[in-house]
């Protein structure tokens, strides 16, 4: 990152991730900027990124960006929308992280909004698999959630291994989550309940898949060195973003998330860290393959042991790469477009110690990854806290 | 429903047509314009023999919405003899009998329509390879 300039996180606001039939995407989004802005001093923007997947289609509303600031009081303020799939929150914060670097704007105000539950029934699943290769993938009526069971079921194939190793990224998720009062799933479960769960696209069951849920996400970033919790400073300490082949058929390795890999690496050298000095990650959990494989493309473990380190207690709380700390996108819920910003107002919880029952003791790194179109795009951000002497 | 765009791609659904790099040889399917290996824009078009063996696969119980009527299905990533990987639906078989490295053999068949007056989709599926 350019050593001239900083970005720094003000505050972070949300709402609970869940299915709120009773609030549209303006008012979802105005929920989270009234408690993102309570926790600020700055209220005037140069710049408003907002990360949203789907509201063309599910809430018939192009230029959403747009219609929100409106709504929300932010007259005259530029704002745009951004789409990466699943990872279009994280896209919005890495491209507000770039346009302050860029010195053109002081202060932005990022926003992930996903209004899922006004297109109801199955019609949502075909509306997030468009993500993927519609012609070649989605058309043979292969949905996201089978193109994780076609990597899921190749992995245990080529490692060895059996699904009920899966368990525990759900087990774990849920663990976390049930601590956290905005997650949208805050039961428990066990391994006898998801050997039990139906199967969603086989070998994978309900219980290996993040819900899709509505939810929003804001926070402030500034170039100025202020603080988000007394005592700490929060810093963006690498911002990038990495694209590999899209479909799953031409990917020269189903099993690698190459763009993730890149990503990842990138961020270490930008924040002039290595993987074992994260203290705490919010990976892409969307599937419990995916967190393996993520696990792996972060250089958390070696490729093929995804699995093994969830089953020696690793990603726990207190394991040496706690993960899901807020339940994940499988027990706090997906809300597509939101989910990357949530993930990296989460690991600035965790570096405040604002992360309560699920607090990690003392971190000074955070990393955060969010996938879109099935790991075909990565966007990974590392926070550091600085303690004020 | 896109009628134009199946009908733009429908010789590829239909037989199965790709395209092969005229640099480096190597064999894609679906047709792309750029090499995925040595990023070449020579290509011309490659018609694959439809013979390959099952790298992974999986039975949807959430179809796509105009799957509904079939499902469950599977699903299956197969392994062309000539290189590439293509996705696509198995049909004449089991669940429980298929399994990685199975030879299998490309079949036209129907995939989906829009009712009883709307058009009706044809495409590839993948059966197990009958002995001759
Ligand atoms: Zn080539």
């Amino acid at each position: 990152m350019n050593q001239e300039k900083q970005v720094y996180i003000s505050s972070v606001g949300f709402t609970n991730v869940g299915e709120h039939w009773n609030e549209s995407i303006a008012q979802l989004a105005m929920s989270a900027i009234t408690d993102v802005l309570d926790g600020t001093s700055i209220d005037q923007f140069d710049h408003i990124f907002v990360g949203n997947m789907m509201s063309s289609v599910i809430s018939q509303q192009h230029n959403v960006g747009s219609f929100i600031a409106d709504y929300c009081g932010f007259n005259g303020v530029p704002v745009v929308t951004i789409e990466s799939a699943g990872s279009s929150g994280a896209t919005a914060f890495h491209q507000a992280v770039l346009s302050i670097l860029s010195g053109q704007i002081n202060t932005a105000l990022v926003l992930g909004v996903e209004k899922m539950t006004d297109s109801i029934g199955s019609s949502i699943y075909d509306v997030m698999s468009v993500g993927s290769d519609n012609d070649w993938e989605l058309f043979h009526g292969v949905t996201l959630s089978g193109i994780a069971g076609l990597i899921m079921r190749r992995y245990m194939y080529q490692h060895n291994i059996s699904n009920e190793l899966f368990a525990n990224f759900s087990i774990n998720a849920h663990n976390n989550g049930a601590n956290n009062s905005n997650a949208m799933f805050r039961n428990k479960i066990n391994l006898e309940r998801y050997l039990q769960a139906n199967i969603v696209a086989s070998p994978m069951n309900i219980l290996d898949c993040a819900p899709d849920a509505d939810g929003a996400c804001a926070i402030v970033l500034t170039n100025e060195c202020i603080e988000f919790s007394p005592g700490n400073h929060i810093r963006v300490a690498a911002s990038n973003m990495s694209n590999s082949v899209l479909p799953l058929h031409d990917r020269s390795d189903i099993l690698i998330f190459d763009a993730a890999h890149n990503s990842a690496n990138m961020a270490y050298h930008q924040a002039g860290i290595n993987a074992a000095q994260v203290d705490v990650a919010e990976i892409y959990d969307q599937f419990s393959i995916y967190a393996a494989m993520s696990l792996e493309a972060c250089g958390f473990v070696q490729e093929g042991n995804g699995v093994d380190l969830a089953n020696q207690g690793g990603i726990d709380i207190n394991g040496v790469i706690p993960i899901s700390t807020f339940g994940g996108l499988k027990s706090r819920g997906n809300p597509g477009g939101a989910t990357g910003v949530y993930q990296i107002a989460e690991i600035a919880l965790q570096l405040a110690g604002l992360a309560g029952v699920n607090q990690v003791r003392d971190p000074q790194w955070a990393l955060a990854q969010c996938l879109g179109s099935s790991g075909g795009t990565a966007v990974t951000h590392i926070l550091e806290k600085i303690n004020i002497k | 429903m896109q009628i134009a765009k199946d009908w733009r791609i429908q010789r590829h659904r239909y037989s199965l047509i790709g395209t092969e790099c005229v640099s480096c040889g190597l064999h894609m399917f679906p047709p792309r314009e750029v090499c995925l290996q040595c990023t070449s824009h020579d290509m011309k078009e490659y018609y694959f023999s439809g013979n390959g063996v099952i790298y992974s696969f999986s039975q949807l119980f959430i179809p796509a919405l105009e799957h509904v009527e079939n499902t469950p299905y599977i699903i299956a990533l197969v392994s062309l003899d000539e290189g590439p990987l293509v996705v696509a639906q198995l049909t004449d078989v089991d669940y429980g009998d298929v399994e990685i490295n199975m030879p299998v053999e490309m079949v036209t068949r129907k995939l989906s329509s829009d009712g009883q007056k709307g058009i009706i989709r044809y495409a590839y599926k993948f059966r197990p390879k009958l002995l001759c």
